[in-house]
């Protein structure tokens, strides 16, 4: 039988874990508050940007047919096409990857496969500190020096075209391409390395053949984040674009990608005009949400 | 007189066999040194256990016969390493000495590929297109590793959805495929299960008659079953290097004696 002080000290204990399960409870919750804030913010900027963008098309009777194929974007006459910004932020993005992937990729198997750690000691950190340039300096960069250079090169009569664009934005891109190629690569176990080589293959034939085959995924998910970063850039963009509005049919045409129009134009934009420009960012949100799509289904595959 | 001659011969004949020798070999990690003046001849076709406690430089010396450590940065080797009368470590032909030296890891190593793919592996590297030669070479060295029947109907499957010991079992095929002449094995049963470590050393007693075999290993009693010769390690030397009966029965020195009874390590 427990005596009447052993009682009194279950008791206490028993109050004082009462208090301690309250507790876990509360923080839980705020966590969990937290954690939806960010939620609530995306579901906030969705539901605002569709709501604005797809008025017009509910509402005022516009066809949406003719705003994604439309080739004329004149505010003042009621034309809003955006044709040729989708085929500029498409055509400067694919010109960006072409680019930047290869780059971004053998910067990632050299830093995590090749260089000797004191290069790479040096080379890493340069490529992360290139992530943290604000891209507002990026477009301060291509307009200094990237847009006079092909103005004196290839004789255009005005540099900001879809190739400086393309170069700006690979240069942006690389950071994320080279640190998430670079962390899987390194995540490729050491063993298959071993085995590979102890089966004489030579240490390139083993980078191409085993290491980055097996960290497909992650590469994939470096290519595809960095597209994501090429396609929603603006403010670099704006700089070196030249923003005529014009299909793009050379690399020396002057574009004027989907971000840049709703930056440029939004500020002193109202009614019709305002709700198109929401209405592209729409469209700008189904691409990233297809990349995001696409991301998570070869998330999925690699956990495999 | 008679049988001194007879001894001399004998004695001539090993030296023959003799597939590799090694000569007052030292290996240091940096500053550390891991083994200590390594003499020893491994013969031809027949199977070299290594023992010894955790530590005492049994896998280091291992992966100096194919040259695995390389890939570490900082060590540094002196001595010689002789495989067919040619100095492993004078040759800079890193690849032509690991097709001929295959190896085995402790845990199944395959690459994240299709069971043929892996086993083709080492020959495609080596520049065989020829489907039908890589058809036949997967085949065969399947066979030989005694898993065929197990794999023939998923060979386009991947081969990590293989159990351990079947998976460690194509890490022997693909080591086969090479058609090397010595089979390094760094304890290859330690991540198996009592059956599949059964199999893998039957595997291992059919293979002797065609491959120089080194194994390390933790089991004592895996070193006394499978393996012709031991070599006891302790502290990066090696103690005792015998018939693999003596080195159980009747070992000459004490530390030996110790660790194969059981009372240490």
């Amino acid at each position: 039988m427990p005596n009447h002080s052993n009682e009194e000290l279950v008791s206490q204990i028993e109050s004082s874990n009462k208090r301690k399960y309250f507790l876990e409870k509360l923080s839980e919750k705020v966590f969990l508050f937290c954690s939806l804030l960010s939620v609530i913010s995306l579901l906030l900027i969705i539901g605002f940007v569709f709501y604005k963008g797809t008025h017009p098309f509910f509402a005022e009777g516009y066809s949406f047919i003719e705003f994604i194929f439309g080739l004329d974007w004149v505010p003042s006459e009621d034309k809003f096409g955006i044709l040729p910004m989708i085929v500029a932020s498409i055509f400067a993005t694919i010109g960006a990857l072409i680019i930047g992937v290869p780059i971004g990729l053998f910067t990632a198997i050299f830093l995590a496969e090749i260089a000797p750690k004191s290069i790479a000691r040096i080379i890493s950190p340069a490529v992360q500190l290139l992530a943290g340039i604000p891209s507002v300096l990026y477009g301060v960069f291509g307009l200094a020096i990237i847009v006079p250079f092909l103005q004196n090169h290839l004789g255009l009569a005005k540099g900001q075209s879809l190739i400086a664009v393309i170069l700006v934005l690979a240069i942006m891109m690389l950071p994320t391409i080279v640190t998430v190629a670079e962390t899987s690569i390194r995540a490729v176990p050491k063993t298959y390395r071993e085995g590979s080589l102890a089966l004489g293959a030579s240490p390139i034939g083993t980078i191409f053949k085993v290491v980055v085959p097996a960290a497909k995924s992650g590469i994939m998910a470096a290519i595809v984040l960095g597209l994501g970063r090429a396609i929603g850039e603006t403010m670099a963009v704006i700089l070196v674009a030249g923003n005529s509005l014009v299909l793009p049919t050379s690399l020396t045409d002057s574009i004027r990608p989907l971000t840049t129009n709703i930056a440029l134009e939004m500020g002193y934009a109202f009614g019709t005009h305002q709700e198109m420009l929401f209405a592209t960012g729409i469209v700008l949100f189904s691409f990233i949400l297809i990349l995001n799509l696409v991301l998570a289904k070869i998330g999925s595959k690699g956990g495999k | 007189m008679n049988t001194t001659k007879m001894d001399r011969n004998k004695g001539n004949e090993q030296q023959i066999q003799n597939k590799i020798s090694v000569n007052d070999l030292n290996l240091f990690y940096g500053e550390k040194q891991a083994l200590f003046s390594i003499s020893i001849d491994i013969r031809e076709k027949g199977v070299t256990a290594l023992i010894g406690p955790s530590g005492c430089g049994k896998s280091t010396f291992l992966r100096t016969l194919n040259r695995m450590n390389d890939l570490i940065d900082g060590v540094k080797i002196s001595g010689d390493i002789v495989i067919d009368n040619e100095n492993i470590y004078r040759s800079n032909d890193v690849i032509k000495l690991r097709t001929k030296v295959g190896m085995v890891f402790q845990k199944p190593n395959l690459f994240p590929m299709s069971i043929y793919d892996n086993v083709a592996y080492g020959p495609r590297m080596q520049g065989i297109k020829s489907k039908k030669v890589l058809n036949q070479l997967v085949e065969d060295s399947l066979k030989s590793a005694a898993i065929w029947d197990e794999v023939k109907d998923r060979l386009k499957s991947s081969a990590l959805g293989l159990s351990g010991g079947q998976q460690q079992r194509v890490c022997i095929a693909r080591a086969i495929a090479m058609k090397p002449e010595v089979i390094l094995m760094d304890e290859p049963t330690s991540a198996l299960d009592p059956i599949s470590t059964l199999k893998v050393e039957e595997l291992i007693a059919n293979m002797k008659k065609d491959y120089t075999i080194v194994i390390v290993t933790h089991n004592m009693q895996q070193a006394a079953r499978v393996s012709d010769k031991t070599a006891f390690f302790l502290n990066g030397e090696i103690i005792e290097y015998a018939n693999t009966e003596t080195i159980f029965s009747m070992p000459k020195d004490q530390r030996t004696e110790d660790y194969v009874t059981g009372r240490f390590g």
